[in-house]
């Protein structure tokens, strides 16, 4: 059989940004595998600007971020193959692709890194009740639809979701010549970034209905209406407070979920983020096989999803020389209250650098709340945040030094000022 | 002047197709969607019941049987996924435990095997069971079946013998000319000494163009939860509560391809073209569904569905010629347990019925089975590989979650059943079934029918008339 | 004129701004903050994205941008000039499509690599 000493599942922003990373450490056999045409992942089809700002310091738009690491990739010379599926991952790292040239093809690699972003929340695991007609899809389809194929997807638009993919539909539509009729969210607050609602929405003068969700689509074989309604606390939609928009498109932005079945056939412990449960090195529960970008946790920002998986590369790097210690999981990183999820989900003190790094979501909203850190059920740090909200994700560094102990868990809470 | 003029494909309008594609007839089929097994057979549960729940004696304890013992044979034989999983019947309190001992003297009446078993024997069969379980009857011939490929196949076997497929076409009026019948769609005019009536929620509107029926159709809703491949396990046979009036009541079951399917409800209503789904239906269907099975994951939901079953005023299978004439034949109210039943009506309705007023002379050159379709994902390695060489389109993958490869998509479309819309590669190859239901692959689905059929993607359905995808292209100015 | 308060834009931090009659921006982070603030309430400007028709490239379209923000009341006259373009591979990241659309004095440029395909 074949053998590699670093494969990379998927060749977009994680992915590239993996390889470079662990390139750069010295390893020189990788292959990437990605299943589409190209290089770049969604970035691809993500052609609005907004991209880079902290990676390069300029603003740039989803193809011209991902040309700046096809480049750093080309000039490695770091091989990779297109059109390539990986069927399947085993526990002992062998990996089955498959493409129409090569075929079907087993490698044994000494590691893997796992780079094989999300997936959309969609019409069918909401369950919106009413009819099945055509014209409802998703954003990134549709944004497939428009930006690689030139299809309009409809004329008149209703936009469920206010997190990002949808605002930038939102604008894209209708630069494109639809009538974008609203966009219901079901929180009492945006999902995305402000300067999305901005410039998709105020701009173009497009009413947000907070705190309401769609409750009946009708339409035979198209869309021809969608009821919206707003909801009570519990997410209820409240009878009588029905509105109707004579839309023929229904787009959903409703949240993206890690693509993760690789690593989830093997059993691999997941986090609540939905992708694969690691360590501060991104090492899964199987050593030599990592897991970084949107397939780890979901991202907001493409400049993270890149720092994150550099690291990861960096982190395989040092396992392939023999200097990442076996796991010793001595510490558990748990989300407390409020606190969606947190990444990493373990840490082994000996083995971390000096500073302890944390990513996490809250799962609403704040002001004036403090992110407790405890650590076996002493208080270690206390952060005040004026403003903290879903929809950016919290990275937080701590000095390793700030434990006592390189045994226990680590809780992480949100708590009100006056606690 | 055709011999024989089937109107509706669904799974009986294609079994009897196929049953009579042995013979030499010219045979016609008529069908108003764009697919065949377009309406009530592909959104039921999918389930080749063993027939231990009709009532002895009636048409549909008959058929059910029949078609039951056929399936094994006939799903090799059109290429069907099939697994004789067996069903369990299950009591949950005392007050049940009586009706089991019902169950099981109607199924030795119906000549079905069953067995009683007790709570321990259960729990043991299946773990996750509700722990208040008070014994079931166990069928070991019930089984699962693919719902799409068993009807689509059929139909492929059928035209591969030489019937005659029309989709699309809507029957407007059927009228008698002397000895023969007078077809008018849509479309055009057809002629044609037997006329089937196998056209499901719409079969008494049919009936009733030849001559007044006392027979009426009721569309009845059942709604459904679709849940993801994960974990097997969550049952290992199908799972039914005890059956009541409204029919066999809320099941838990894997499906031939690894999901879940939770439901059906049973609702009577008005519209027959009426497939919404509403929350509190499928509120109760979970409730109903968890006192079988406690901990359904319906966090892996990827969908919900509902369909409509063709329930006859007279609470048995209709399969008989009309009043007046003997070579119109009506084959309406096949509602549950019609897909199992329906190649044992498929050969009743040829040999009996269409046999008793046209010769029925057997075909030198008939096969009945279809050339294999060909999965490679459930072959070895080398053999996969061999497979790739030869043609290189069965190593591309289009659809991610359901690993449906482009060799699939295109055998499909080659094949004597035409794959018109999205949803009849998606019924036919699995594209687009799976968690993202589409979300990567409809995209490259829709661009591969318009470059198929030379159309614009505009042009490109989802299913029924008028449910095109896209709307418009961009950049117009730019041409 | 009383104050305006507004978004920034210009990168995902989103300051809430608030600009005054004299043009004094508060709320900033940064200085591009204060700019913008200036900028959004006397010329409100945008950067457009959009596509554009290409042939004999491995895909349909082409991804463009304008190569400098455009006044937001111009974002449809410059759509139109975008509309009408077609390119043919192959093209490079910064190539001109237009050199001043809708008479803004700004270019629109490609924003993706794509080769010739034979």
């Amino acid at each position: 059989m074949e053998t590699k000493d670093l494969l990379i599942i998927g060749g977009g922003s994680a992915g590239m940004a993996a390889a470079v990373g662990a390139y750069d450490r010295g390893v020189k056999d990788i292959l990437i595998l990605e299943k589409g045409p190209f290089l770049g992942g969604i970035l691809n089809q993500c052609i609005h600007n907004g991209f880079g700002l902290t990676e390069f310091k300029e603003e740039l738009t989803g193809p011209e971020f991902a040309q700046r690491f096809i480049t750093q990739v080309r000039d490695r010379k770091i091989p990779y193959k297109l059109d390539t599926y990986v069927t399947s991952i085993s526990k002992e790292k062998v990996v089955t692709y498959m493409n129409g040239v090569d075929g079907v093809v087993e490698v044994q690699a000494k590691a893997i890194i796992m780079a094989a972003g999300c997936y959309e929340r969609n019409a069918g695991a909401i369950g919106i009740p009413g009819d099945r007609p055509a014209g409802i899809l998703t954003a990134g389809q549709a944004q497939l639809f428009l930006n690689e194929y030139g299809c309009l997807v409809g004329h008149r638009v209703f936009i469920l979701g206010s997190g990002d993919i949808g605002l930038i539909m939102a604008r894209r539509l209708t630069l494109e010549g639809a009538k974008v009729l609203g966009v219901a969210e079901i929180c009492p607050w945006s999902n995305g970034l402000n300067r999305n609602m901005v410039q998709c929405l105020y701009d173009y003068d497009i009413p947000l209905f907070l705190s309401h969700t769609v409750t009946k689509v009708i339409g035979k074989a198209r869309l021809e209406k969608v009821i919206i309604a707003m909801v009570d606390e519990k997410k209820n939609p409240i009878p009588g407070t029905e509105r109707e928009f004579e839309a023929d498109t229904l787009i959903l932005s409703v949240g993206l979920v890690p693509n993760n079945d690789l690593l989830d056939k093997l059993g691999i412990p997941t986090s609540r983020s939905r992708g694969a449960l690691v360590n501060e090195h991104y090492e899964t529960s199987v050593e030599g096989i990592f897991s970084c970008g949107n397939v780890l946790h979901v991202h907001d920002l493409v400049d993270n999803v890149v720092e994150e998986a550099r690291e990861a590369g960096e982190a395989a790097a040092l396992y392939l020389k023999g200097q990442l210690p076996a796991h010793k999981e001595s510490i558990t990183i748990v989300p407390g209250n409020g606190i969606g999820y947190v990444v990493p989900g373990k840490i082994d003190l000996a083995d971390s650098g000096d500073d302890l790094v944390f990513k996490f979501r809250v799962r609403q909203p704040s002001r004036s709340v403090f992110i407790l850190y405890e650590f076996n059920g002493v208080i270690i740090k206390r952060i005040f945040k004026p403003v903290i909200i879903p929809s950016e994700m919290e990275i937080e560094k701590l000095p390793k030094n700030i434990l006592n102990s390189n045994q226990g868990t680590i809780t992480i809470s949100l708590v009100d000022k006056e606690t | 002047m055709e011999d024989v003029l089937i109107i509706g494909a669904g799974a009986v309008g294609c079994f009897i197709a196929r049953s009579l594609s042995r013979y030499e007839l010219s045979v016609l089929v008529l069908e108003k969607e764009n697919d065949v097994g377009d309406v009530t057979s592909m959104a039921n549960s999918a389930i080749a019941h063993s027939g231990y729940d009709p009532e002895p004696g009636t048409k549909k304890a008959k058929f059910n049987v029949l078609g039951n013992k056929m399936m094994p044979l006939l799903c090799q034989e059109l290429d069907v996924s099939f697994g004789k999983v067996g069903t369990l019947t299950v009591a949950v309190d005392d007050d049940q435990v009586p009706l089991l001992a019902d169950l099981l003297a109607r199924a030795q009446l119906n000549g079905v095997e069953a067995k009683l078993l007790g709570p321990a024997e259960v729990k043991a069969l299946e773990p996750n069971i509700n722990p208040a379980v008070k014994g079931a009857l166990l069928c070991p011939t019930g089984g699962i079946v693919n719902p799409f490929t068993l009807t689509a196949h059929a139909m492929e076997n059928a035209c591969d013998n030489g019937v005659k497929l029309h989709l699309s076409e809507t029957v407007l009026a059927v009228s008698r000319l002397y000895d023969h019948y007078v077809v008018k769609t849509d479309k055009d005019t057809y002629e044609a000494k037997v006329v089937v009536n196998a056209a499901g929620l719409h079969a008494d509107e049919i009936a009733a163009m030849i001559e007044p029926v006392s027979w009426k159709i009721l569309p009845r809703k059942g709604e459904y939860y679709v849940l993801n491949h994960y974990a097997p396990g969550l049952v290992n046979h199908v799972l039914f509560p005890l059956p009541s009036a409204k029919g066999k009541g809320v099941l838990v079951t894997m499906t031939t391809s690894g999901n879940y399917l939770v439901g059906p409800s049973s609702e009577v209503i008005d519209d027959k073209e009426d497939l919404a789904t509403d929350t509190p239906t499928l509120a109760s269907v979970r409730a109903q569904a968890q006192s079988l099975v406690p901990n359904i994951p319906f966090g892996e939901q990827i969908r919900v569905f509902s369909g409509l079953r063709a329930t006859p005023s007279t609470h048995d299978f209709i399969i008989e010629a009309s009043q007046k004439y003997p070579d119109f034949i009506n084959v309406a109210g096949i509602e549950s347990p019609g897909l199992v039943s329906s190649p044992a009506i498929g050969e009743y309705v040829a040999k009996d019925l269409v046999g008793a007023v046209l010769p029925l002379k057997e075909k030198a050159a008939y096969t009945k089975t279809i050339k294999k379709y060909v999965c490679p994902l459930s072959l070895h390695r080398d053999e996969r590989n061999a497979l790739i060489q030869a043609n290189p389109d069965y190593g591309e993958m289009v659809c991610d979650c359901e690993k449906v490869t482009l060799g699939e998509i295109k055998d499909a479309l080659s094949r004597s059943v035409p794959c018109l819309t999205v949803k009849a590669l998606k019924k036919r190859t699995r594209v687009g079934f799976g968690k993202c239901q589409g979300g990567f692959c409809q995209p490259k689905v829709v661009r591969l029918l318009a470059d198929y059929y030379h159309i614009s993607p505009l042009e490109v359905l989802y299913d029924k008339s008028g449910s095109a995808i896209i709307l418009d292209e961009i950049k117009k100015e730019a041409k | 004129m009383a104050d305006t308060n507004l978004i920034c834009i210009n990168c995902p931090r989103g300051c809430h701004l608030t600009v005054d009659e004299h043009l004094n921006v508060t709320g900033n982070f940064c200085p591009r903050g204060a700019v913008y603030g200036k900028q959004e309430v006397t010329n409100p400007t945008r950067v457009v994205t959009s596509t554009v028709r290409i042939d004999q490239a491995e895909l349909a379209l082409c991804p463009v941008k304008t190569a400098q923000p455009i006044p937001k009341k111009k974002i449809f006259e410059v759509m139109a000039s975008i509309n009408e373009v077609h390119l043919t591979a192959p093209v490079h990241i910064g190539d001109v499509v237009i050199g001043d659309a809708a008479a803004t004095g700004v270019a629109v440029v490609v924003t993706r690599n794509m080769e010739k395909i034979s």
